[in-house]
């Protein structure tokens, strides 16, 4: 799980890996914890998400990663302030 | 934006492809679609390009010609093309484009626009991809918006400015006086966007470091506050509340108590506290507990506290879930150079960790095994590790073989049990240790003398189970040779008796000659022991010739060159073939020949053999322990005190004088400079000078040098040497035995003495020539040594 000077931390959901590369010093099982909020946002913005729906809307997936994550930080770990914010985005477009 | 039937239907045949080169076709076809649209500036369709071009993006493909595009997008008053446009800036811009330069405008008054999702846009793609240059022209806009009172896009550029700070330190300043103000936010986001601010400071800056040593009370509070409330349905996870939050302060926390006893002191009651807590039956809280027992171990603890630590470590030893335990160990890993103790007592559970199924886990616990393994629990410790070396996965095994050697070798209670450590290993897996245990494993048992029997057996037990791994090969074979006698016998204590005959020992070791499965190496280790058997048996000694002769026409130009020696020694030197063949005194460890010795054994049989005369067998009687021994590989080697004479053998081993050359430079200061010399003999015309090359305790190398001042050249010159019983003479082949006229060039002759009972030293030289016919002899007496012989 090491590469080059960063760790690699991922977690299987069904067929799907996601992976999140952090630096060596970093606490690996708060990013396991970080990976599971946004799956359970993306869970709750696209109505029990599937492989299919992040491949066709990668765009709207970019904007919830953007609302979590930012600067390679954790930036907003409550989720109903997350959704609030996606769903106010979305009626704007 | 409004999901374009184009854009599906475009990701929904691509992936309808049913081959690499239809996707290509496919892919190509669209974009150039794409690219004909973007001259146009057709204004509605340009977002829904834009995202095709993006999809094409993700997948690999070339998108470079999109940038202009995006600055286009980013410029345009709508959001939805904004959005798409800063998308596109964050995917296919980075610093080295130029076209990022362009966009640096856009942000800046994006930064200023009423609408916060406009600014949030601007500022989320600035974080993204910002250039130095990029951030250095936003700075000040950004500490503006620090001071905002939108916590939305307070915590949007809070990070930003953590971004800045890791592009140029410099501005850091810029930002440290807000930094301070921002600990004492109630919104969570941006709390915990201040807190990695703060970090990201601190770690550039010692100054600011020292600064922000004063927050460390407040932060305390905070988590304390944390700690204490109750559920809070925002920020819970899985019944903690904010375990990030929790995590960055304790991380902060961390870095201001590091080397500071004050700041340290103000966390240990906090630090307590959380250890004991928090739930740890989820990851949550295992994660918070994870970087407590970090920062307790960073700063300044008390001992109480990193006890806590290592045993919160312990327990999550034997959590289930697998990556708990994988974190546990790394940082029992470290821990383990200075807690020794602390750590010794979750043993029985890292050796446990040993059985797991993961390999990376297994891995882990090798590891801290190997480091936990001390005198008292060696043979516990032993047992295990030999276990999961039969059962390990095979890239782990040779790191499993060396560790387990250094173990033994540094614990091992007794011989016994170090030699059967290491046999066991050979056999389980011998084909991963290392080269050098060969010669290590073969000193330890001439060490063991005590033990010779019982290793010999046992070697051969293994060996006729099993010829294919090639180091237990070696080293059954060397002992077989060595010790052939002890195994016909058949006779020991701890071990069940064998009754072998003769025929059996031979026959193993003609298994191996034989095999496909044997390298050369051990090919030759049989094969000289078979030789060695040749004086330690009586009644098979024709069927040995007859091996060793076979061999004499054997393509391996190593095993060749052996036979015809072995052979040779057969028929000519068959008087000397005892004494060739003795058994090899105990290696010494702490001579500095020994290693040359070990690594060249076989070289240094090779090189002593390849020279004309066999007779230079004395080197594998005396390995290299004996210093002087090593100048043999250089001169030409010659124990038989008459004139040498030159023969042609076996095609002389290449590597012979090479490596005596090596050896010789490595033991460079065996020649000493300025040596004076004697003249011992001095008549008609010819003298005799004796010079003291190097002395040991026990040994003495002398050269004689002699020359000739008449106007006839002398020939036939030869010196013959007599010395007290006590002392051992071995002289080597003289340079020549003609002495041309006018003192032009000498001969010389080097003799060594050996004296271990360190009795004086007297010697009787009787030189013999011939000059113009006439034969001469004369002897002298020599009492007294150029340099102190022994005092």
């Amino acid at each position: 799980m090491l590469f080059r000077n960063f760790k690699i931390i991922y977690r299987r959901y069904a067929g799907l890996y996601f992976c999140i590369c952090v630096d060596v010093t970093d606490n690996n099982l708060a990013y396991l914890e970080g990976i599971h909020n946004f799956v359970e946002v993306l869970n709750e913005y696209f109505h029990n998400v599937c492989e299919l729906d992040l491949v066709f809307n990668f765009y709207k997936v970019y904007t919830v990663v953007d609302e979590m994550f930012l600067a390679g930080e954790i930036r907003e770990t409550s989720q109903t302030k997350v959704l609030k914010q996606l769903l106010m985005l979305q009626s704007l477009e | 934006m409004s999901p374009s039937v184009r854009l599906q239907e475009m990701i929904r045949v691509i992936r309808s492809a049913r081959t690499q080169g239809e996707e290509r076709g496919l892919i190509q076809k669209e974009c150039a679609a794409i690219r004909a649209q973007f001259r146009q500036s057709d204004n509605g369709a340009r977002t829904h390009n834009l995202a095709k071009l993006l999809y094409v993006h993700m997948l690999g493909y070339p998108a470079h010609f999109g940038q202009m595009e995006c600055v286009r997008l980013i410029a345009s008053p709508r959001y939805s093309e904004k959005r798409i446009g800063y998308l596109g800036a964050m995917m296919l811009l980075d610093e080295k484009q130029d076209a990022s330069l362009l966009i640096t405008n856009s942000i800046k008054n994006d930064l200023s626009h009423s609408s916060q999702h406009v600014q949030s846009l601007a500022l989320c793609t600035l974080a993204c991809m910002g250039s130095a240059e990029m951030c250095r022209d936003l700075a000040p806009e950004i500490e503006r918006l620090l001071g905002a009172s939108d916590s939305y896009i307070k915590k949007k550029a809070i990070l930003c400015a953590v971004h800045i700070v890791r592009k140029i330190p410099e501005l850091g300043e810029l930002y440290t006086p807000l930094a301070c103000s921002l600990l004492s936010e109630k919104n969570h986001g941006v709390l915990h966007s201040a807190v990695v601010l703060i970090t990201e400071l601190c770690e550039r800056n010692p100054d600011t470091l020292r600064q922000f040593r004063k927050t460390v009370p407040e932060l305390v509070h905070i988590m304390k506050g944390l700690i204490m409330s109750g559920y809070s349905p925002e920020h819970n996870v899985a019944g903690i509340s904010d375990p990030f939050l929790q995590v960055r302060i304790l991380r902060l926390l961390r870095i201001l108590g590091r080397c500071n006893d004050a700041a340290s002191d103000a966390m240990n009651d906090l630090l307590a506290q959380v250890a004991t807590n928090t739930d740890s039956s989820k990851t949550a809280g295992s994660a918070v507990l994870y970087e407590t027992v970090l920062t307790v171990m960073d700063i300044r603890s008390e001992s109480g506290l990193r006890v806590l630590a290592v045993n919160i470590l312990g327990r999550f030893l034997l959590n289930n879930d697998r990556n708990i335990r994988y974190i546990s160990m790394t940082s029992l890993q470290k821990i383990v150079q200075t807690d020794h103790t602390a750590v010794q007592r979750h043993r029985g559970t890292i050796v446990d960790c040993l059985k797991d199924q993961d390999a990376s886990v297994k891995r882990r616990a090798l590891e801290l095994s190997l480091a936990l393994v001390s005198a008292t629990n060696i043979r516990t410790m032993m047992k295990e590790l030999l276990v999961f070396l039969s059962t390990c996965p095979p890239e782990l095994r040779a790191h499993t073989a060396s560790g387990i050697f250094i173990a033994a070798e540094r614990y091992a209670p007794s011989q016994r049990w170090h030699i059967d450590t290491i046999l066991h290993v050979l056999i389980t897996a011998g084909g991963d240790v290392r080269d050098e245990t060969v010669p290590n494993l073969i000193k330890l048992i001439t060490t063991a003398s005590e033990l010779h029997c019982y290793t010999v057996l046992k070697l051969y037990r293994a060996l006729i189970t099993d010829i294919s791994q090639q180091s237990l090969v070696q080293v059954a074979c060397w002992c077989i040779g060595e010790y052939g006698d002890l195994l016909l016998k058949g006779e020991c204590d701890d071990i069940e008796p064998m009754q072998l005959t003769e025929d059996d020992v031979l026959d193993a070791l003609e298994t191996v000659l034989q095999s496909h499965m044997s390298s050369p190496a051990s090919r030759a280790f049989a094969l000289t022991a078979t030789m060695k058997l040749s004086t330690r048996i009586t009644n098979n000694v024709d069927r040995i010739r007859s091996i060793v002769s076979i061999y004499g026409s054997c393509i391996d130009v190593e095993l060749q060159q052996r036979a015809v020696e072995y052979n040779a020694l057969f028929k000519k030197y068959d008087h000397m073939r005892a004494a060739v063949l003795e058994r090899m005194p105990v290696i010494d460890k702490s001579s500095p020949g020994d290693t040359l010795g070990d690594l060249t054994g076989e070289v240094t049989k090779d090189s002593s053999l390849s020279k004309p005369v066999p007779g230079g067998s004395t080197l594998p009687l005396e390995p290299a322990s004996q210093a002087f021994d090593l100048l043999d590989l250089l001169g030409q080697t010659d124990t038989v005190p008459e004139a040498s004479h030159a023969e042609s053998a076996a095609a002389p081993d290449p590597a012979g004088p090479s490596t005596g050359r090596d050896l010789l430079d490595l033991l460079g200061g065996l020649e000493t400079t300025v040596v004076p010399s004697v003249t011992v003999y001095e008549k008609g015309g010819v003298s005799l000078k004796l010079q003291c090359d190097s002395q040991t305790e026990t040994a003495v190398t002398l050269t004689f040098t002699a020359c000739n001042s008449t106007q006839n050249d002398i020939t036939k010159f030869t010196l013959q040497a007599a010395v007290p019983k006590s002392i051992q003479l071995q002289m080597k082949a003289p340079s020549g035995s003609v002495l041309p006229a006018g003192g032009h060039s000498a001969i010389t002759q080097t003799v060594v003495l050996s004296n271990p009972s360190k009795t004086n030293l007297k010697m009787r030289v009787r030189l013999s020539y011939s000059n113009q016919g006439m034969v001469c002899q004369d002897t002298v007496q020599i009492d007294s040594f150029p340099s102190p012989a022994w005092t």
